[in-house]
């Protein structure tokens, strides 16, 4: 039977090392699959995070190959297999054990967001072209890929300034739901960092869900940022009636 | 000893994050109480997050003469008249406020041309009854209740695993826990429990269920005193992927089904029309599961033995458009474009119907404190679920029990916690560390899930079931003799080892219940006996622990009343 050779992160907060396994390949099988039958066969101990192994709950995110993906849509038969598979944790969050990471500071940024609230008079009666866009961004499933790539995080480590592609997508739903009553607009300019943002899409490109995150949740958020405190004409009107622009 | 513990205290103690939990802990929080939310996952990756097809509620958006009573009607013949009648009825009429109240929190389903929740035909109802997002029905669901709760403030402690429920006296009063990062124990201080920890799939080879799955609760209720009821019915899902190997199980929803997809055998036959030519493909899981398998087992399957499932006979933007996430898993994972050729399915382990014996209207087991909802409570589903009514389940349960159990914590007081059952609790979680040489937990789930694949699966008979429970004893001895390796840091060797102890627990429930129920009904498929008896038609089988053993007797199913019975004579 064929094999690979995994190389697997294996550590913790202190650092660690990679470490080389031998797993006999199936048809079709996925790097998830890899790790768990290194988990049932050779160290039960490896740490890794996982729940529904189909793509639906974005849990098992990782490095493979230097590409941040999920283990469990990455087929092992689509990687070179005369080299060993290099599985790493995601490099934007701190490690906690092999390929486990630290991932709360994404639960305190959501923490921050406003929740839906229905406008006054909601009716309930709305369209699907009304809904269409907004499910775009429901489809995330929580992956933190995106978190993981984009340079403010991972190489800026602007996690105190910045909320993330994750949540400009999150808010992006909120925003265009067309039953909804508050604005964001503040939030993003001025705790979210939605400026810092230089639309380079590695954010896009990493997304499993496909979301089109840069182009259909970014741009506009920051259209909306630029129409509401940089609009000249709003600009002057706030000067004369004195009001916030909330 | 307990203050060298973290602690910490709530009115209301939810084990589990998925729909049923976080629905249980909203309403609890709505009440002014407050909620802990204990989960094995981080938040928002509960099984709940799988769910595909839809919510099953009779809200009459495209078929208006849907009503509650005919899916009390559904629900009731789906489960073959087995089911708490009063669970049934009170579901029936109240899923379709869950849902709207869902639609109020933000969630955004698909819509209808006159912008109403649109809803789609699924298995065994009658009408277009589920209320859907394309195929991540249960996505949306959890983001919206993870949301509201997060903003309504209940505290949840993530990647933490309840080892043991405290008890004082009769009632249940507070949980030992670990943090699966460190490894350290937490105690919970607890007026009231409810046990939102779902299903059991991981006991079988071929499931669809995911690593959570491994009847946690049950055990941790069954062990405090509570009773299990209905423990012979899980229910195989009529389609599973089956090829590639690595993929065997994975879900593949009824949703297939109910935008119009066809079952075919090997020679091209649409071999429904055989087994339930009035209902076809659309009919009872039950039903297609084991069409499924007897067309394999007779030679008619396919290349990998499954039967072809077919939607590809509508346009391909409509299938994308239904059914995104069936379309990238066939093509990412099995080289397969759903919209030009079929898909290859089989049976899997999906949902199990039996569970922790509660009452209808409070989720209030048979042990003062501790509340169950959810697919780890029993009742509602008889001996076989309709696609759709787990979710509306949830809802509706989950706000029972945390109405109930939020009442219950405003009556009491909190207990301090008993030092020598704290104590009892950590050794025996700590005992796999003791011990050096043994096996590791991996292997002995391996036999256990080709045992329970093997012999307790969609067909049964009394000789396999008797085997089952032979090998689970030798499970048990194996079992208290393995080892796990590594520190306790995020350790998932040590947390299958104690898993393991829940899924031979549940296991042997599901072969003693099995073994007894000399009929076939729903779920529950006898090769010896593959009739329904009429007098098991009015029994629920009910697991308890008597001292170190497992007992088991039958209870009386409750009486109908007559508006009731006038709603199931009718025929539509």
């Amino acid at each position: 039977m064929a094999e690979a050779t995994m190389q697997i992160f294996r550590g913790g907060p202190d650092g660690g090392k990679p470490v080389e396994y031998r797993v006999p390949i199936a048809p079709g099988m996925v790097v998830l699959d890899a790790l768990h039958y290194i988990q049932g066969h050779l160290a039960p101990d490896l740490a890794v995070r996982w729940n529904c192994k189909a793509g639906k709950c974005g849990s098992c995110s990782a490095e493979v190959n230097g590409r941040p993906r999920l283990t469990c849509k990455t087929r092992i038969d689509s990687l070179p297999l005369d080299k060993p598979i290099v599985v790493n944790p995601m490099k934007s969050f701190p490690v906690i054990k092999d390929l486990v990471t630290d991932v709360s500071w994404n639960y305190q940024v959501n923490k921050k967001i406003p929740p839906f609230q229905p406008r006054a008079g909601a009716t309930w009666k709305f369209y699907q072209e009304d809904v269409d866009r907004p499910q775009e961004f429901r489809k995330c499933i929580e992956c933190f890929l995106c978190q993981n790539v984009c340079h403010v995080l991972r190489d800026h480590d602007k996690k105190e300034q910045f909320g993330g592609p994750r949540f400009f997508v999150r808010i992006a739903g909120l925003e265009m739901h067309p039953m909804d009553g508050v604005s964001r607009v503040k939030l993003l300019r001025d705790e979210m960092g939605l400026g810092l943002c230089n639309i380079t899409k590695c954010c896009t490109e990493v997304c499993p869900e496909e979301i089109h995150i840069t182009d259909n949740a970014i741009i506009p958020l920051k259209e909306r940022v630029v129409d509401q405190f940089y609009d000249p004409l709003v600009w002057i009107a706030r000067k004369i009636t004195g009001t916030t622009g909330r | 000893m307990t203050d060298k513990f973290e602690t910490h205290e709530h009115d209301v103690l939810v084990i589990g994050a998925g729909g049923a939990g976080l629905r249980a802990a909203i309403e609890a929080l709505a009440q002014g109480v407050s909620v802990g939310v204990v989960c094995k996952s981080l938040l928002g990756k509960a099984h709940t997050v799988m769910a595909e097809g839809g919510i099953a509620a009779a809200m009459a958006n495209v078929d208006p003469a849907d009503d509650w009573r005919t899916h009390f009607r559904d629900t009731m013949r789906g489960g073959k008249l087995l089911n708490n009648w009063r669970m049934a009825q009170l579901h029936a009429q109240e899923a379709p406020d869950r849902v709207r109240e869902l639609e109020q929190w933000g969630a955004l389903f698909d819509r209808t041309a006159d912008g109403q929740i649109l809803q789609r035909a699924f298995g065994g109802h009658t009408f277009k009854r589920l209320c859907h997002v394309g195929d991540r029905t249960g996505l949306e669901m959890i983001r919206t209740l993870q949301d509201r709760g997060v903003q309504q403030g209940f505290d949840v402690y993530m990647e933490c695993t309840v080892v043991a429920l405290l008890k004082d006296g009769a009632r249940c009063s507070g949980a030992l826990a670990y943090w699966r990062e460190q490894g350290r124990f937490v105690l919970f201080k607890a007026k009231s429990v409810v046990i939102a920890t779902g299903g059991i799939g991981k006991a079988w080879r071929i499931t669809s269920n995911s690593w959570e799955y491994t009847g946690d609760g049950m055990a941790l209720a069954y062990k405090a005193g509570a009773e299990l009821m209905d423990m012979e019915f899980v229910q195989f899902h009529p389609t599973g992927m089956v090829w590639p190997p690595g993929v065997q199980g994975l879900l593949v929803t009824e949703a297939v089904r109910g935008e119009g997809g066809i079952l075919r055998n090997k020679t091209g036959e649409r071999f429904m029309e055989r087994y339930d030519p009035k209902r076809m493909e659309l009919s009872t899981r039950d039903v297609v599961a084991r069409s499924i398998y007897t067309e394999v087992r007779e030679g008619r399957g396919t290349e990998h033995g499954g039967a072809f499932l077919d939607i590809s006979h509508k346009p391909a933007e409509y299938v994308k458009r239904k059914l995104p996430s069936m379309y990238h898993q066939f093509k990412e994972l099995a080289d397969v474009d759903i919209t030009k050729g079929p898909m290859e399915v089989g049976p899997t382990c999906h949902y199990m119907m039996g569970g922790i014996r509660v009452e209808a209207e409070t989720a209030q087991t048979t042990v003062p404190g501790l509340f169950a909802a959810g697919e780890a409570a029993a009742g509602l589903h008889g001996s076989n679920r309709l696609g759709g009514n787990s979710l509306s389940d949830l809802l509706v349960f989950g706000r029972r029990a945390g109405l109930a159990a939020a009442k219950h914590a405003k009556e009491v007081s909190f207990a301090a916690p008993d030092p020598a059952q704290v104590e009892r609790a950590e050794q025996e979680a700590l005992a796999p560390f003791q011990r050096q040489t043994g096996e590791s937990p991996y292997a002995i789930h391996r036999d256990l899930q080709e045992v329970m694949q093997n012999l307790v699966g969609i067909y049964r008979n009394r000789e396999d079931v008797q085997r089952a429970l032979g090998e689970l004893e030798k499970f048990k001895q194996r079992l208290s003799l393995a080892s796990v390796e590594g520190t306790r840091m995020f350790n998932p060797g040590w947390h299958l080892a104690l898993e393991m102890k829940a899924m031979l627990t549940v296991a042997e429930a599901v072969a003693k219940s099995a073994l007894v129920r000399e009929e076939s009904r729903g779920a529950h498929s006898r090769i010896d006996f593959p009739d329904l008896d009429a007098a098991w038609g009015t029994k629920n089988n009910i697991i308890w622990q008597d001292g170190d053993a497992m007992a088991l007797r039958q209870n009386p199913t409750p009486e109908l009343p007559p508006e009731l019975k006038q709603i199931l004579a009718e025929d539509k």
